[in-house]
């Protein structure tokens, strides 16, 4: 029998990872909630209470953060249909025991393991209007009209050029878990369905595809927190510049914070929050109806 | 026969040439950062070579010593050694606690504790630079590593409980039985068993850490505490024309990187895999 003093002492071997998570993660959370009622710039002694006016100036007042929020929402909507798509061809290309698929896995998550500084940094130079090897390549194919075209500072590439690398640096990911998904599915099923005469395509759809439901939920739903949250790439690009083109939800959180406006910027935390809790439940009741 | 056999040569071919093209895609980048990094600036300017001319070892010892990068990646290192050696002790300690033993609510603080992997909290750097204020730990090394650490805690707790539960109890009852303590249990018999677990959680939080930049952005003021992604934008903002050393910088903070990853490629795949298809 364990006494009640030992499950005292038992609580030691928690203690250490419960309180600094009350200090650093749960009591930040309840603060976030606390400041958002509250304009404050982190030095006055007292804060103002205004309750919900700063969720409505954001809601109703603010295109700058629905136009970031926008940009955030492109790239995710492109790296769902486009990165994803290629991730889940070159898993069902690579599954198919081809030779030096070892190989091909590790290249390709190569880009997911690298910083997003130091990709962003990389880019921001093979997208440079004078010196970069882009236009170099671009001209010597005989588009002249690309000299000196500064990707990340035209008003209409500058999203689209970070999506680019967004989606350069995030495939492997899915690549991965999506290779790994179709890996679990039984070769038995492939052998019985040929023996039954169903092509290729057959068998993607009767086999490959129902049983991979899960894994694509999985991975639209990482795909989607990861893309709405994008920030190292942003502000070693571009900053979110030219004239708030490629701002996104979190620039702005620390945009606002950096002007020393915490009570605003938590707010905007909490509705963007809010917006990503809803959209990955909801992607989640989505495909549990799918599946039944 | 011999249609059957062209059409699969076919296949095989169009499969490689797809996969080649996304692989040469992916290490270009790459590749173009180490190259410049060995050029001179007047290179970079007037040439667009794939190789540089004479390789420019001198760059790195510049970016080292007159660049700072020698102290940016000193830091880094000690961000991420301390950092993962506490979340690892932290983590393993109660992971262990959750799996064998018995206290006052127990499945609450677990759940409560791993809640952070479900819900998304995006701006939690706001009222973390509050806080680190009111400690005054700002601009401090302790102050970074504590956000490190606590955003380990939940990973770490739900990989090693699990690994935890599914260790054989038989060992531990008998050294229990010989009087060995609870903690002595733990830290002789059932932390040497994690061994495997515990490999993916170091290899997964170095790669985290070393790669932070954002509370590192929100935390230091202080070049000479910076890590070195943080290093690398505080030089760029300042030296924005000198590719090559900027170039030697990234080399720098990727090299640690790429070895880790091609050392334990395997651990990172499967950790990374079995980590998205659980949770």
């Amino acid at each position: 029998m364990i006494t009640p003093k030992e499950k005292t002492i038992n609580m030691m071997f928690i203690m250490p990872a419960l309180l600094l998570f009350l200090v650093f993660n749960f009591y930040p959370l309840l603060r976030t909630f606390q400041l958002s009622f509250f304009q404050w710039n982190g030095i006055d002694k007292e804060m103002v209470f205004v309750g919900f006016a700063q969720y409505k100036d954001i809601l109703f007042n603010n295109p700058a953060f629905w136009k970031s929020m926008l940009n955030a929402g492109y790239i995710t909507l492109l790296a769902l249909t486009l990165q994803n798509g290629l991730a889940l061809l070159l898993a069902l290309l690579v599954n198919r025991q081809i030779k030096g698929d070892n190989i091909y896995r590790v290249i390709f998550f190569l880009p997911p393991v690298l910083s997003g500084i130091v990709v962003g940094l990389i880019w921001k130079f093979v997208y440079d209007g004078n010196f970069g090897i882009l236009n170099h390549w671009l001209i010597s194919l005989g588009f002249d009209n690309f000299k000196d075209f500064a990707w990340l500072s035209e008003i209409k590439t500058a999203l689209s050029s970070v999506a680019v690398v967004h989606m350069w640096k995030g495939f492997g990911y899915g690549f991965i878990i999506l290779l790994a998904g179709l890996q679990t599915i039984p070769n038995e099923l492939y052998e019985a369905a040929e023996v039954d005469g169903a092509d290729t395509w057959q068998q993607f759809k009767h086999i490959t595809f129902p049983s991979m439901i899960p894994v694509f939920t999985i991975v639209t739903i990482l795909t989607i927190l990861g893309t709405m949250q994008i920030f190292d790439l942003i502000y070693s690009m571009t900053r979110g510049g030219p004239a708030g083109y490629t701002h996104v939800p979190i620039t702005k959180i620390y945009e606002y914070m950096s002007n020393g406006e915490f009570g605003y910027s938590t707010a905007m935390a909490i509705i963007f929050g809010v917006v990503l809790l809803v959209v990955s439940f909801g992607q989640l009741y989505v495909s549990k109806k799918f599946n039944r | 026969m011999n249609l059957f056999k062209a059409k699969k040569i076919l296949t095989s071919s169009i499969t490689h040439i797809i996969l080649i093209a996304v692989a040469v895609t992916c290490i270009f980048p790459v590749f173009w950062m180490l190259s410049s990094s060995l050029k001179t600036q007047e290179e970079i300017f007037t040439k667009m070579a794939l190789f540089p001319e004479t390789w420019q070892w001198g760059n790195y010892v510049e970016a080292f010593v007159k660049a700072e990068f020698g102290i940016y990646f000193l830091n880094s290192v000690f961000y991420t050694v301390v950092g993962v050696s506490c979340i690892v002790f932290i983590t393993s300690l109660a992971a262990y606690g959750f799996a064998r033993l018995e206290f006052w609510g127990k499945n609450f603080f677990f759940y409560l504790l791993i809640s952070t992997l479900l819900i998304p909290i995006p701006g939690i750097f706001v009222p973390l630079y509050l806080l680190l204020k009111k400690l005054t730990l700002l601009d401090t090394r302790t102050g970074l590593l504590l956000c490190y650490i606590s955003g380990g805690l939940a990973f770490g707790l739900f990989v090693l409980r699990s690994f935890f539960e599914e260790l054989p109890k038989e060992i531990e009852e008998a050294a229990l039985i010989d009087g060995c303590s609870r903690f002595g249990i733990y830290w002789r018999i059932a932390l040497p068993l994690a061994k495997p677990a515990i490999a993916t959680l170091v290899i997964l939080n170095c790669l985290t850490i070393w790669n932070e930049f954002l509370m590192a952005l929100v935390v230091l003021q202080d070049k000479a505490k910076m890590p070195i992604q943080r290093g690398l934008m505080v030089f760029q903002g300042t030296f924005i024309t000198d590719y090559p050393l900027l170039m030697a910088g990234l080399t720098i903070a990727t090299i640690p990187i790429l070895i880790v990853y091609l050392l334990m490629q395997k651990h990172i795949v499967k950790g990374i895999a079995a980590g998205a298809l659980k949770g």
